[in-house]
């Protein structure tokens, strides 16, 4: 399992270097000019104000929330890869909360939508623990299988019942000023979501760190046979909560993106948050406090990247191969970590 | 109404032939205990070779590069995975965004900033004598590409190699119990490799097929998720050769079926056609149609073995 306690600032630094070098001389071997990409990169994601908050943080507010909940989830063992799935449903339930009860004041509704997206996510996520816990079955494959469908559902939902009064359009009418989150300010896109994601991420590092419930967690995921063995601890059931948490915070960032930024749903109102999520929690190393800072690093590369393809010409999709070197280079300083200090892999 | 059922027909196989090849390199990478979910990134990456192979070295030369380029990535998933005990769920998500990210940066590169279409030429269809006159059957499953036969060969060819050859006995060995088979003197890690490059070269070869017996062009993202469609026929298919076949049949079926639906004018959500098979994949996992179970080594990185 990867999420020790080891210096995470040190993990981080090494991750930034890899990452600037690598994007660096993957450019130039492709033949762009890694200057004007890295000049637009920067600019893009913090080269003026509105850049940074309306760029960089309004992209980073889903990947921290979906870090999170992938950060708790595999804290616990529990690997939750449907992040994607639990964003969807989250981001559709909370959409349907949004145009059915579009008479209820802001102060009723905006919390009504949030928690409708938390509540899909999490039964979302259940089903998953209910097959794991009861039937044995791998939540990596049942979680991939749930994505889909998801996706399906989606499909279906923009295309028969929530679709928008002209039918043309695969996608739901714009959802009532009441049911947006309200902007810090009139200058910038920043929305309530981004608070609501930082308060998450440092609830579940105290929760985690200070409370019986979060010490249960980490002891069933990094050890459940011992765990079961000292008989202190119900497995299952932490394990299903830990589930049940995380799809519920993936969930919330499905209501938050429709209430905060598109305000409405349609198919591919996710560009992959939920996998992303991924690198952000591992290069987190698993901590919530951790995650809002890569969370806030990848919406910069994120919102850089569109910058630098306007700008440079540089495809944006160079992004995923910065990802993937961040987790590569982390297994693999996480692995000669172990094998040095114990001398036998776990 | 049979020109419908004969264009349903070869839709489904026409759909189901990549599926099919992938998730049979799949099926042997996680009889050996191991899940590479990268594998939509070698189709990605298959996809993305044919493209370069084609365009330089003719459609046999764009097969051989779509392997060449899925073997390249599953070694690497290998490498992190075998060589350094990994997690095989974080490699397998970092190598998929590495491959998207790779041949969308390259194909960018090579081939142009807009990306201009690119038409290659295609293998076209292969006309079974006989076997394509068959009543019902015959246009759908035998007036096909090559990679189709492919398929039509591999299936029974696994089954004996898996269940009749010292080789898949120690496959199998390896995805149940490590320990032991390495106690019984095979070489656990090396059994892994070459079922990772297997899977990688089929996995190489399904991207190949989706540009080079299907679209004729390029484009990215064409992948479309079919890695992680594949790893779910190899559980819909409960781990064996005829099972996996079946179950690329049955979601090759489901997405045809939105085809035949709208041509029907029918109005049905044609998404739940296309949930269906997911569904039922885990109506199977969960018992719901008998008794299906994983190989018990599967996705574990700690097994105490070669300490």
């Amino acid at each position: 399992m990867i999420g020790g306690r080891r210096s995470p600032r040190r993990f981080a630094a090494y991750a930034v270097t890899l990452l600037v070098l690598s994007t660096g001389l993957l450019l130039g071997a492709a033949g762009f000019d890694v200057r004007s990409a890295f000049v637009a990169l920067v600019r893009g994601s913090a080269g003026s104000w509105y850049a940074l908050g309306s760029g960089t943080l309004v992209r980073a507010t889903p990947l921290i929330l979906t870090g999170l909940a992938v950060a708790v989830a595999f804290r616990a063992g529990v690997f939750n890869i449907g992040a994607e799935g639990q964003f969807l449903v989250g981001a559709a339930a909370g959409a349907a909360v949004a145009l059915s009860m579009r008479s209820l004041p802001a102060i009723a509704l905006i919390p009504a939508v949030l928690l409708a997206g938390v509540l899909a996510g999490a039964a979302w996520a259940w089903v998953a623990a209910v097959l794991r816990t009861r039937f044995h079955v791998l939540e990596v494959i049942s979680t991939i299988m749930l994505n889909f469908i998801a996706a399906y559902l989606v499909s279906y939902l923009v295309r028969g019942p929530l679709q928008e009064p002209s039918h043309v359009n695969p996608q739901t009418e714009t959802i009532v000023v009441a049911a947006r989150l309200p902007r810090f300010g009139a200058a910038t896109r920043l929305h309530l979501g981004f608070g609501i994601a930082i308060a998450a991420c440092l609830g579940a590092w105290w929760a985690i760190r200070y409370t019986a419930a979060g010490f249960r967690l980490r002891v069933a995921g990094a050890n459940a046979h011992a765990a079961r063995s000292a008989g202190l601890i119900d497995v299952e059931r932490v394990t299903t909560r830990a589930f049940l948490i995380s799809g519920g915070v993936a969930g919330l960032a499905g209501a938050i993106e429709v209430s905060g930024v598109t305000y409405a749903l349609y198919e591919n109102i996710s560009p992959g948050y939920g996998f992303t999520a991924i690198a952000v929690a591992l290069l987190a190393r698993l901590n919530p406090a951790a995650v809002i800072v890569t969370g806030i690093l990848f919406g910069a590369l994120e919102a850089g990247a569109s910058a630098m393809q306007r700008d440079a010409g540089v495809p944006s999709v160079v992004v995923s191969v910065v990802e993937a070197g961040i987790i590569l280079a982390l297994v693999a300083v996480e692995r000669a970590r172990r094998a040095s200090s114990t001398g036998v892999s776990e | 109404m049979s020109a419908a059922a004969n264009a349903f027909l070869e839709a489904t196989v026409r759909t189901a032939t990549p599926l099919a090849l992938a998730a049979m390199g799949e099926l042997v990478v996680e009889r050996a205990g191991v899940i590479n979910i990268s594998l939509e990134g070698v189709i990605a990456a298959g996809a993305f070779g044919a493209l370069v192979g084609a365009t330089h070295a003719g459609v046999a030369g764009g097969f051989f590069v779509a392997m060449l380029f899925g073997v390249a990535l599953a070694l690497v998933f290998a490498l992190f995975t075998i060589w350094l005990r990994a997690d095989q769920i974080i490699t397998g998500t970092a190598v998929t965004l590495l491959a998207v990210g790779l041949t969308g940066t390259l194909y960018r590169a090579l081939y142009g900033a807009a990306g201009a279409a690119l038409s290659i030429r295609t293998i076209g269809s292969l006309r079974i004598p006989g076997l394509s006159a068959l009543p019902l059957i015959g246009p759908g499953f035998f007036d096909q590409p090559a990679t189709t036969y492919a398929v039509y060969i591999l299936v029974p060819v696994m089954w004996w190699w898996m269940y009749r050859t010292h080789a898949g006995l120690a496959v199998r060995a390896v995805g149940e119990s490590p320990a032991a088979a390495e106690a019984a003197g095979i070489r656990v890690d090396r059994v892994r490799l070459l079922a990772l490059l297997f899977g990688g070269a089929m996995g190489g070869l399904a991207g190949g097929t989706l540009v080079l017996a299907q679209a004729g062009t390029f484009a990215e993202g064409m992948s479309a998720g079919r890695g992680f469609i594949a790893i779910a026929i190899v559980v819909l298919g409960r781990w064996h050769p005829g099972g996996v076949a079946l179950a690329a049949l049955v979601f090759g079926g489901a997405s045809a079926l939105q085809f035949l639906l709208q041509a029907l004018g029918l109005a049905l959500p044609y998404q739940l056609f296309l949930a269906l098979p997911y569904l039922l994949t885990l109506a199977a996992l969960a018992g719901v149609a008998g008794r299906v179970r994983a190989p018990a080594a599967l996705a574990r990185a700690d097994d105490t073995y070669g300490t």
